[in-house]
Formats: C-alpha cells, sequence, structure tokens
C-alpha cells in the first residue's frame, strides 16, 4: 500500500502514512517529559555503576568501596554490640546467676523467648505445649530428663540421640519384636500388663503374664511401677501423659519397633548465653523444678 | 463492542481483495484461553486457600502446595497467556501483513494442539511430582524438548507470514510478538540444559549448578515476565486497543524507542532477583540499574496505549470492552513503575522473600496480562463468530468490576502483609531481640492471606460470568434484550478506519 501520509483533526498530528489492516500511526513526537526522564534514569545508572561495584574486576569495588559482604559484618557488629554487654554478664552470671538476678532474668526471659520461638517451637510448640509424636511438653512438670535448671541446660546444650555430643541425653529402648527378645503374644502381655499401671488393663491373665516379661525386660529403666527413670531418660508408664500415644496399639508398637526421639545438640549452633536464656525461659515455662 | 463505527467503516481503498485467513484454529484458541483460564484462576483460589488454610491441602501428595502452585502458575502463564499469545498473534499477524497463514489451516491446527499437549503434560507431571525444580521452568527435560519443537515451528510460522506480507511494513504489533517469540525460544533453551539422571529417567540434573544456576535461571524468570508477559501482551495491546479506539495509535515514534529500548534493556535486569545472595555485587548492580532505565521503556508502551484513546475517551462509557484494555494498561504502567523502585537494593532488602513481590507479580498478572486478554477477546470472539456485539454488554460490565476490585483487594492485602512481614522479621526489641518469631509473621498475615482468596474468588467469579456470555455469543448471538440498544454499532466484520469516529 502506498505511503499516504493524512492530518488526524483530533489531534492535529500527521499520520505516518502507513496503514495495517485499517490501523494507522501518528508521527507524534517523543513526550518531552518522557524523554528527560528516560535521561534521567540513564544518568542516575551511570553515577551509580561508578559508585558501586558493577564491573567483573578482581577487587574493583566502585568509588564508594562498599561490598555486601564488606556491610555485613558492620551491621552484625553494631547488633551485637547493643547486647553484648548484657550477653557478657549472663555468661559470667552463670546458669544460676543469671536466673537469680533480677535484672538478668528478665534479660534471658526476653532472649529465651525469642530463642524458643525460632529454635524450638518448631517441635515443642509456640508454648512449649509438646505435640503427639514425641515431642514433650515443657510446660508441665513431667520430665523426662530432669526439671531442674541444670538437667534443662545440660539436655539441650548436648541433645537428644542426635550423635552429637558424648553428653548427649537417652539411650536407645531395645525393639523387642524386631530384635527377636518377645514374641507377639509376649509383647501384647506386656502391653496389658503396663495399661494396668493406669488402671486400664481388661485382659487379668493377659497382665499377669505380662508382669513377668516387664520385670525382666522393661523395670530396670522404667521402674517396677512404672515410675520411669531420669538418668536413662525412660518416660513414667503410670500416668496419663504418653509420647507416643497410650492406647494399646501405640503401646504394642513402642514395645515391638522401640521409640528414640531425637534433638540436636545446640551448644555448637547457639551463643553459650542464648542457651542459657532459652534454659532459664524453659525453666519459666511452668514445670521448673 | 467498538468494532467499527457505522459510517466510514469501509477505511482506505483496498487495492486488492484480501487472502482468506485461517481462522478456524484462532476459534479454537479463544476457547482455550477460557478454559484455562479459569483453570488457572481456580487453582489460585485453590492454593491461596490452601495458604490461609493449610488443612486443604488434603494430606496428599498431588495436592499439596507444592506441586498445585506449578500448575497454577503454568495455568495463568503458559495456558491461559500462552493461548492468548499464539491466537491473537497468529490472528494479527494475518490481517496486519495481508497474508494466509504460512503452512495454512493444518498448520494452525497443529501449533493449537501440540501447545495444548504441552500444557496437559507439564500439568500431569507436576502433579504426579516431575519437576525441575526452576520456578517458571518446572517442566522436565522431556517435555522440553517436545515444546521447543513446537515453539520452533510457531517461529516458522509466524516468520513465514510476515514474509508473505502484502504490506510495505511490519506492523509494530509484529515487532512486538516476534521479539517475544525470538526471546523465548533463547531463554527456554538456555534454562533447560540439564542431563537425565540416567538413561530413561524423566528426572534431570541442571547443567550450570549453584550461583550460575541461580543467575541462568533469573535471566530466565526475568525475560519470561519481560518477553512472554511483557512484549507479547504489548502486541496484543498494539492491535485491540486502536481497533477498539478506532483511533490511530499515538506515536510511531514512540513505538520505536520503547520498542527497541526495552529489548536492549529488559535482558539483563534478572539479576535483581538475586540481591543479597552469592550472586557477585558488580552483576547484582548491574541488574538493578538496568531494571531502574527499563521505567520509562514500559512506560512508552502505556503512554502509546492510553493516549491512542485520544479523541475516543467517550467510548470508555460505552464499550466496557475497551474499559478492560485501558485498565490493564493502567495496571502496566503501575507494575513497570514498581518494578524498578523494588530492583533497587535497599527497597529490595524489605521486600524479597515477602509478599510484596506476589502482589507485585499479580497486580501486573491479573491487572495487566488478564485485563488486556479479557478485552481483546471480548472484541474478538464476535469478529471470530461473526456476531454483531458480545452476548451481553451487561455482563461484560459486572465482570468488569468484580475483576477490578477482586486485583485491588488482592494486591492491597499483598502489600499490606508483604511490607509487614518485611519489618516484622527485622524488627528488634529495645534488649537487642528479635521481636518477632518466624511463626508469628506468619500468624500475622493469616487476615490477609483471606482476603487475598476473597480477591481470587471475585476474579474468578468474573471470569465465569465472561465464560458464559462467550458460549452465548457463540451459541445465540447477541441477547434479544440488548438488541434496542441505540448506541451499538452493527457491522462486526467492518474496518474500522484511521480517520475519526464521528
Amino acid at each position: 500500500m502506498p505511503t499516504k501520509i493524512e492530518k488526524d483533526h483530533i489531534s492535529g498530528q500527521e499520520t505516518t502514512g502507513h496503514e495495517w489492516d485499517g490501523l494507522k500511526e501518528l508521527n507524534t513526537p517523543l513526550p518531552k517529559w518522557w524523554l528527560y526522564t528516560f535521561y534521567a534514569t540513564i544518568l542516575f545508572s551511570l553515577v551509580w555503576v561508578i559508585l558501586y561495584p558493577a564491573f567483573p574486576i578482581q577487587g574493583w569495588t566502585g568509588l564508594t568501596g562498599w561490598t555486601a559482604r564488606g556491610a555485613l559484618p558492620a551491621q552484625l557488629e553494631a547488633e551485637r554490640a547493643r547486647t553484648e554487654p548484657m550477653l557478657a554478664r549472663v555468661r559470667e552470671a552463670g546458669l544460676q546467676g543469671t536466673a537469680d538476678d533480677p535484672e538478668l532474668r528478665a534479660f534471658a526471659l526476653a532472649g529465651g523467648r525469642i530463642g524458643f520461638a525460632n529454635n524450638c517451637a518448631g517441635c515443642h510448640g509456640a508454648g512449649g505445649q509438646g505435640a503427639p509424636g514425641g515431642f514433650p511438653n515443657l510446660a508441665d512438670d513431667d520430665w523426662l530428663f530432669g526439671g531442674t535448671l541444670e538437667d534443662i541446660h545440660h539436655t539441650i546444650a548436648h541433645g537428644v540421640r542426635a550423635g552429637e555430643s558424648d553428653q548427649e541425653r537417652g539411650i536407645p529402648m531395645p525393639a523387642f519384636l524386631a530384635m527377636g527378645m518377645l514374641t507377639p503374644a509376649e509383647i501384647a502381655d506386656t502391653a496389658e500388663f503396663v495399661l494396668s499401671f493406669t488402671g486400664r488393663a481388661t485382659d487379668e491373665a493377659a497382665a499377669q503374664r505380662g508382669a513377668e516379661h516387664y520385670e525382666i525386660n522393661c523395670s530396670s529403666c522404667h521402674g517396677p511401677a512404672g515410675e520411669g527413670m531420669r538418668e536413662q531418660g525412660a518416660p513414667a508408664l503410670n500416668n496419663q501423659i504418653w509420647l507416643y500415644g497410650g492406647d494399646r496399639q501405640s503401646i504394642i508398637r513402642s514395645i515391638a519397633y522401640s521409640r528414640a526421639g531425637v534433638m540436636p545438640s545446640w551448644q555448637g549452633r547457639l551463643d553459650p548465653a542464648m542457651v542459657t536464656m532459652i534454659t532459664v525461659y524453659v525453666h519459666a515455662l511452668g514445670g521448673g523444678e | 463492542m467498538a468494532i467499527a463505527s457505522a459510517a466510514g467503516s469501509t477505511g482506505a481503498p483496498v487495492a486488492r481483495p484480501a487472502p482468506t485467513y485461517v481462522e478456524g484454529p484462532i476459534r479454537a484458541f479463544a476457547i482455550a484461553i477460557m478454559f484455562w483460564g479459569i483453570v488457572g484462576f481456580l487453582m489460585g483460589v485453590i492454593i491461596a486457600s490452601q495458604l490461609a488454610w493449610p488443612l486443604l491441602n488434603l494430606d496428599l501428595e498431588w495436592t499439596s502446595f507444592g506441586r498445585l502452585r506449578p500448575v497454577h502458575t503454568s495455568a495463568v502463564i503458559f495456558a491461559f497467556g500462552g493461548n492468548a499469545l499464539l491466537g491473537t498473534s497468529l490472528y494479527i499477524v494475518q490481517r496486519t501483513s495481508r497474508a494466509r497463514l504460512y503452512g495454512g489451516e493444518e498448520m494452525g491446527w497443529f501449533l493449537f494442539w501440540s501447545y495444548q499437549f504441552f500444557i496437559v503434560s507439564a500439568a500431569l507431571s507436576y502433579v504426579l511430582g516431575y519437576t525441575q525444580g526452576k520456578e517458571y521452568a518446572e517442566p522436565e527435560w522431556f517435555i522440553d524438548i517436545f515444546l521447543t519443537v513446537v515453539w520452533v515451528i510457531y517461529l516458522v510460522a509466524f516468520v513465514g507470514t510476515l514474509m508473505r506480507r502484502e504490506e510495505p511494513h511490519i506492523y509494530v504489533a509484529n515487532w512486538f510478538f516476534l521479539a517475544f517469540i525470538i526471546t523465548v525460544a533463547m531463554l527456554h533453551i538456555g534454562n533447560n540444559i540439564s542431563i537425565p539422571i540416567h538413561w530413561g529417567s524423566g528426572f534431570s540434573y541442571s547443567a550450570p549448578a549453584g550461583v550460575q544456576g541461580a543467575m541462568i535461571q533469573w535471566w530466565y524468570g526475568h525475560n519470561a515476565v519481560g518477553f512472554f508477559l511483557t512484549a507479547g501482551f504489548l502486541g496484543m495491546m498494539y492491535y485491540f486497543i486502536p481497533k477498539q479506539a478506532n483511533r490511530p495509535i499515538y506515536s510511531y515514534r514512540l513505538s520505536i524507542v520503547h520498542f527497541w529500548s526495552i529489548i536492549f534493556l529488559y535482558i539483563w535486569a534478572g539479576p535483581h532477583h538475586l540481591h543479597y545472595t552469592a550472586l557477585p555485587d558488580w552483576a547484582q548492580t548491574l541488574g538493578m540499574v538496568f531494571s531502574v532505565m527499563l521505567w520509562m521503556p514500559s512506560w512508552g508502551g502505556m503512554i502509546n496505549g492510553i493516549m491512542t484513546l485520544s479523541g475516543a475517551w467517550d467510548k470508555l462509557r460505552t464499550d466496557p470492552g475497551l474499559r478492560f484494555s485501558v485498565t490493564a494498561v493502567a495496571f502496566y504502567g503501575m507494575s513497570t513503575f514498581e518494578g524498578p523502585v523494588m530492583s533497587i537494593r535497599a527497597v529490595n532488602s524489605l521486600s524479597h522473600y515477602t509478599d510484596w513481590t506476589v502482589g507485585h507479580v499479580h497486580s501486573g498478572a491479573l491487572g495487566w496480562n488478564g485485563l488486556i486478554t479479557f478485552g481483546a477477546l471480548y472484541w474478538l470472539v464476535p469478529v471470530l463468530w461473526s456476531r454483531a456485539r458480545m452476548y451481553s454488554t451487561k455482563l461484560i460490565e459486572w465482570h468488569f468490576w468484580l475483576a477490578t476490585i477482586g486485583i485491588v483487594l488482592y494486591i492491597t492485602a499483598m502489600w499490606v502483609s508483604g511490607i509487614m512481614q518485611g519489618l516484622m522479621w527485622r524488627a528488634y526489641d529495645e534488649l537487642g531481640f528479635l521481636q518477632y518469631s518466624f511463626i508469628e509473621t506468619v500468624e500475622a498475615m493469616h487476615p490477609y492471606y483471606a482476603i487475598r482468596v476473597l480477591g481470587g474468588v471475585l476474579y474468578l467469579t468474573g471470569a465465569l460470568l465472561m465464560a458464559w456470555n462467550m458460549y452465548k455469543t457463540i451459541t445465540v448471538g447477541v441477547a434479544p434484550e440488548a438488541l434496542g440498544e441505540a448506541q451499538r454499532a452493527p457491522a462486526p466484520a467492518a474496518r474500522p478506519a484511521a480517520a475519526p469516529a464521528e
């Protein structure tokens, strides 16, 4: 189609003279504000490229000398400087000293709260209430490994069955079926006996038979009356608190295949002062001894 | 619809009769756009609800958020958006070149069915757990190879049609479509180079790893936005807005300058997705400044879209289809301003990894890509099926308000949620400890997640109205009760002229 420049009466502009499927274009000049803003962004970019690292040359950082890696330690240092004096006092005062000093205790509860929320709440719950499936409640007075400040600190610092510390908590419980130590019938009897601690046994004869297996296999850790043993981290079986469920099937499952919850050792992961503060916080959740 | 004014609709004298254009596959594409749009919006509503109420994951691997999220993104970008781009580009390139599609009817149908096959296989593979784990490039190697073949044939069809053209010049819409097709081919191949983990396995290892892999992923990801969702849809804008407004394009010069500046600048902006990562500082800086320089080139498209209406503003009152297109351009302008702002390193340190990014993407996706496609369809459907106009204008108006309110709810909820999230992450208390734990920030976002679901439901409802309207237009024509409207012009097949309408 030949070029045919027309005048558009509404805008007063001329067309370019081309047409496609009835569509035409005006030859309006670039809007000035548009062009100058575009130039301004280009100018901004040129300046920025001189000020900040923008070339793949070893050691070249731009006039400001700024680098992301260089800026980070300064920022971290500034944040650390705010808390460091108090953290130093916490380290110096130690566990009991921190818990006893009102000022340090308030500080430790604030730091422990956020430390717990970001590191522990995923398993133990936002209020330390625990969760079914082996995540103990930390707000009650039923402790697997002890509820004194020292006990809690040790558990947090060294972890549970994680293989990360020589002083870790917890010994493994045998899997009585998988390891061929008890037959399924014997396990069912043993479970019946365990249920009798909480008055829930329904088959007296089976519980009688189970008592013997319990005596030989279980009582050394869980205690003759199912009272549990903190040295081994063996839970009490004579109350209504069950880490892995207290119904018959769950108990049979626990005896047959064992249970072995793990928790990491936090002493290498967190600042010692943070471990102390989380200890004070957990101790104060409600069950501290 | 503003297909044409009654008078002057024959346009400039035509030297030769127009060739018979391929239209059957375009009609199929139009239906596919609507179908996949609804699938994509519905998936969006579902995963948004899962974020607000995690129970809705149903504890099944196939319905978990992790698998459905790529179904949503692929359905809206590649199925809804992709069908819109393929369908409209094949329509536009024929009309503006006065040439029949290269490869004819068969080529059109081949592209249609092979592209649908790609979409269905990609979606199925996600649900079954096949993914490369690359955002917007999730399909595994065997699907990637198939798409590559289809895409190259699409390029051949498009360029073949352009080379047959009877017009001396190539229309601006086709520049954008061509840039989109070529660049997407390059991006797709570049980001999908991988090796199957063993012979016959559907899983693969990415060839680039670590920070190189991240850089290539976001070179791809950002330019999927730049060339798929921007350049391609600008091509649609450059055809449908002047058609709907019946006015010439505002400025040819602006179209040239903003086309080339977009093409040149966009491709370097990817590193702004990797601020404060292992990516070297120099690359981050370049990503940022190229994003800042993109501001005006992007706005060039907005100016050309909106200013094309000068002299036809009154049409916004009577043509809700055009209202869609113009609102789309306004959202385009908003999100292409927001984008450069968010690319600035200091802003990004607040916005990155928060819902702000999600809101930004959706102001572009729902506002720009969605609305411009609806506007185009409301114009195109009556033309393709030779109807005077859509079945119901009232329904279009309802759709417009539902969609607009839905978008506003969505993006404002995400702005608030995102900025709040970013501020909570960095808040310290007076003792020097972090003020909020991560889970507290998640809890705080819950109300905004519920608002987002509401916004999505409104948007989806609008699309359902549109599907019904489209169905009736195709099967019935114009609603009898609407025939009395005097301001509507008939003549569906008329060719609008550049001369101002009366």
